[in-house]
């Protein structure tokens, strides 16, 4: 029972993770990307699709993670070229995404998905208890804990990151002292939207292999919410994933032992938790204050 | 080759106006290519989407009903973006006005009077802009991001409605249909203009003409304007940032939470599981076409309905799916976007070695 309800939780949390960590790193460089939900979306659809087509969940995932790149290159032009609002341009990549995922996936409604294959890691698969619950997983959960060190070493612990965190703390003196602010901005808003787009083929390629219109039921919200629970630490990112990934699941298992609660209410609990949580963390200036990237959506504009 | 933006002297007047219609116009173009890729004529198309639903009279009451809410939430919110305040949770807000203008017909379907409508219209007010208040609240005691929380109360908000009408406010007589109880006729928005629109559309109007009065003459209008552009300034001029975060949420709420009530009262007539075809988003997108100004804002609102009475035309026409409408939606708020900048900045194309020459000549 135990280890059942530990597999859905580590299903439920790997989406949110993914997602959260790519748009952790937007955020890093000073870009405020709110249609994580959108690229999410897309990177569902166009993975089911083109793993439906193929035959290969590879090529699914593949082109998920294209889509999710693409509508972020979207999100960077009108934001950091042409300096649109970044608050209205990530609602609007939201509304476009949930919109063109619907005109696409309406061919695929009902039709039988593929299911990513799980990889037995030799010998630590075999121990009792923590091998099938941690190393009989498919690749994408792996791939999510591995983006997690990459984007904690490098950010904190290479040049790169140094660069990516001056962008994002201040874009004047990084400007001054001869960074591109918008090349690096764009390319950290290119990682985030390749990421929303493989937590989207999770969600379809693996947590419920189908497509269903607007299957990410706001899960790119929670998201964009665990990065600021996380405030901006890619460890803590972990943490609150599979925080969120507990309470989601609390609805499957209450039903399993016929709870007397509405599933209404059970179903509601990812999202209140996400605001009780979002107000304890955001209370706590100390937290937020000292990690909050200093030109978080604030726009740049180069003076030539 | 490099797209250059350089700052114009003063914000063109010219394109403040126009920047929205370039918007449509690239919607219009951006659709009808859609349309040619899946295969359908797109001049046809274009006219079935965008001009038909004018031509007769059932679709034009169908369009004006679909832009009653739109034009009334976008107003609100107008007054919430003007003010940099990021209310998205709308859709939220208008189901719980719509639930609590239903409390009078639901759970007192014999109190029938005259005092009904009105109580209603209050309560759904009322229902919506508390539900507002939540993340307002949250975010002035708090300093939680408000545009978090108040998506999140849409999917709360959407949950509760759905645990209602399928538990306690399920209709008695209704064969265990998830729906609450027919509302009586003392309960029911009349027509007007000889059943052109409900009596939903004057009153959605005449506020909107109000508040833009509101905006541009008076002192809570200039307050609402400066706190948006510059909340230093403002704040030296003694207006509270708090206090207009309260303010602009609840009052965007109370209309959200009154399009919800005008919405059961004098469109569906009872609540179902599902009362909204996302207008509180679609919305977000009036508020910005109108480029937040009320009386373009209920322009913005008869665009946005087209689309929704198009989608379906389009469908039942020429078979082409209605999520085309929730497409074209998303690509008109890019453009608007992406228009915008057209009023601050000029654009301009340079190949690297002209502005590497200019740099040589300073």
């Amino acid at each position: 029972m135990f280890e059942a309800v530990l597999l859905t939780v580590i299903t439920a949390a790997t989406p949110i993770l993914i997602a959260a960590i790519g748009e952790l790193v937007a955020e890093r460089s000073g870009v405020l990307n709110l249609g994580v939900e959108g690229m999410m979306i897309m990177g569902a659809v166009i993975g089911f699709a083109v793993a439906n087509q193929t035959g290969s969940g590879t090529l699914g995932v593949i082109a998920a993670v294209a889509a999710g790149m693409a509508m972020s290159a979207l999100f960077g032009f009108l934001v950091l070229i042409l300096v649109a609002n970044q608050v209205a341009t990530g609602l609007a990549l939201t509304i476009l995404g949930i919109g063109f995922s619907g005109l696409i996936g309406e061919a695929f409604i009902g039709v039988p998905g593929l299911i990513l294959p799980e990889l037995y890691i030799p010998v630590l698969s075999e121990i009792p208890f923590i091998g099938p619950v941690f190393f009989q997983q498919d690749a994408i959960v792996y791939l999510g804990f591995a983006l997690v060190a990459v984007v904690a070493y490098v950010l904190f612990k290479t040049r790169l990151g140094l660069v990516l965190r001056a962008v994002g703390n201040n874009h004047g003196s990084a400007h001054a002292l001869g960074y591109s602010v918008i090349k690096v901005r764009f390319m950290a808003v290119l990682f985030g939207g390749g990421c929303a787009g493989l937590a989207g083929a999770y969600m379809s390629l693996a947590y419920t292999p189908q497509w269903v219109e607007n299957m990410t039921a706001g899960r790119g919200w929670i998201a964009l919410a665990l990065v600021v629970f996380s405030s901006w630490l890619p460890l803590r990112v972990i943490v609150g994933a599979y925080l969120f990934g507990a309470v989601s699941v609390l609805n499957l298992h209450a039903q399993a032992v016929e709870l007397d609660i509405p599933s209404q209410l059970l179903s509601s609990l990812p999202y209140l938790a996400t605001i009780v949580v979002l107000v304890l963390i955001s209370a706590n200036r100390r937290l937020t204050l000292v990690n909050t990237p200093a030109c978080l959506g604030k726009p740049f504009v180069p003076d030539r | 080759m490099r797209i250059e933006l350089v700052k114009r002297k003063e914000r063109s007047q010219f394109m403040a106006l126009f920047s929205p219609l370039i918007a449509v116009g690239m919607t219009v173009l951006a659709a009808g290519i859609i349309f040619a890729v899946t295969g359908h004529n797109p001049l046809e198309a274009l006219y079935k989407f965008f001009i038909e639903p004018l031509t007769q009279q059932w679709s034009l009451e169908a369009t004006i009903n679909k832009a009653t809410p739109l034009i009334l939430i976008g107003c609100g919110l107008a007054v919430c973006y003007l003010s940099n305040n990021w209310n998205i949770g709308a859709e939220g807000q208008f189901v719980v006005g719509a639930l609590f203008g239903s409390i009078l017909p639901v759970l007192f379907p014999s109190f029938e009077n005259v005092a009904t409508l009105p109580l209603m219209l209050i309560f759904g007010a009322v229902g919506g802009a508390l539900w507002a208040l939540i993340p307002a609240v949250l975010k002035t005691r708090f300093n939680t991001n408000e545009i978090l929380t108040s998506l999140m109360l849409v999917y709360v908000a959407s949950l509760i409605l759905d645990y209602l009408v399928r538990g306690p406010w399920r209709d008695p007589d209704g064969y265990n249909f998830p729906e609450s109880r027919i509302f009586s006729d003392a309960a029911t928005l009349p027509d007007v203009f000889g059943g052109l629109m409900s009596l939903s559309t004057p009153i959605t109007i005449l506020i909107a003409v109000i508040l833009a009065v509101v905006l541009a003459k008076t002192l809570k209008g200039f307050e609402i304007r400066v706190m948006g552009e510059s909340p230093r300034a403002g704040g030296f001029a003694g207006f509270s940032a708090k206090g207009l975060t309260l303010f602009s949420f609840a009052l965007a709420g109370g209309l959200a939470g009154l399009a919800g009530t005008m919405e059961v009262s004098g469109g569906l007539n009872q609540l179902l599981p599902v009362i909204s075809p996302g207008y509180g988003f679609t919305a977000i997108i009036v508020a910005f076409l109108g480029r937040l100004n009320p009386i373009a804002i209920i322009v913005a609102g008869f665009v946005l309905a087209l689309s929704y009475i198009g989608g379906e035309g389009v469908q039942s026409a020429m078979g082409v799916s209605n999520k085309i409408a929730s497409v074209i939606q998303g690509l008109l708020l890019f453009f608007v976007l992406a228009c915008d900048t057209l009023i601050l900045y000029r654009v301009r194309m340079v190949s690297r070695r002209v502005s590497a020459a200019e740099v040589s000549h300073v």
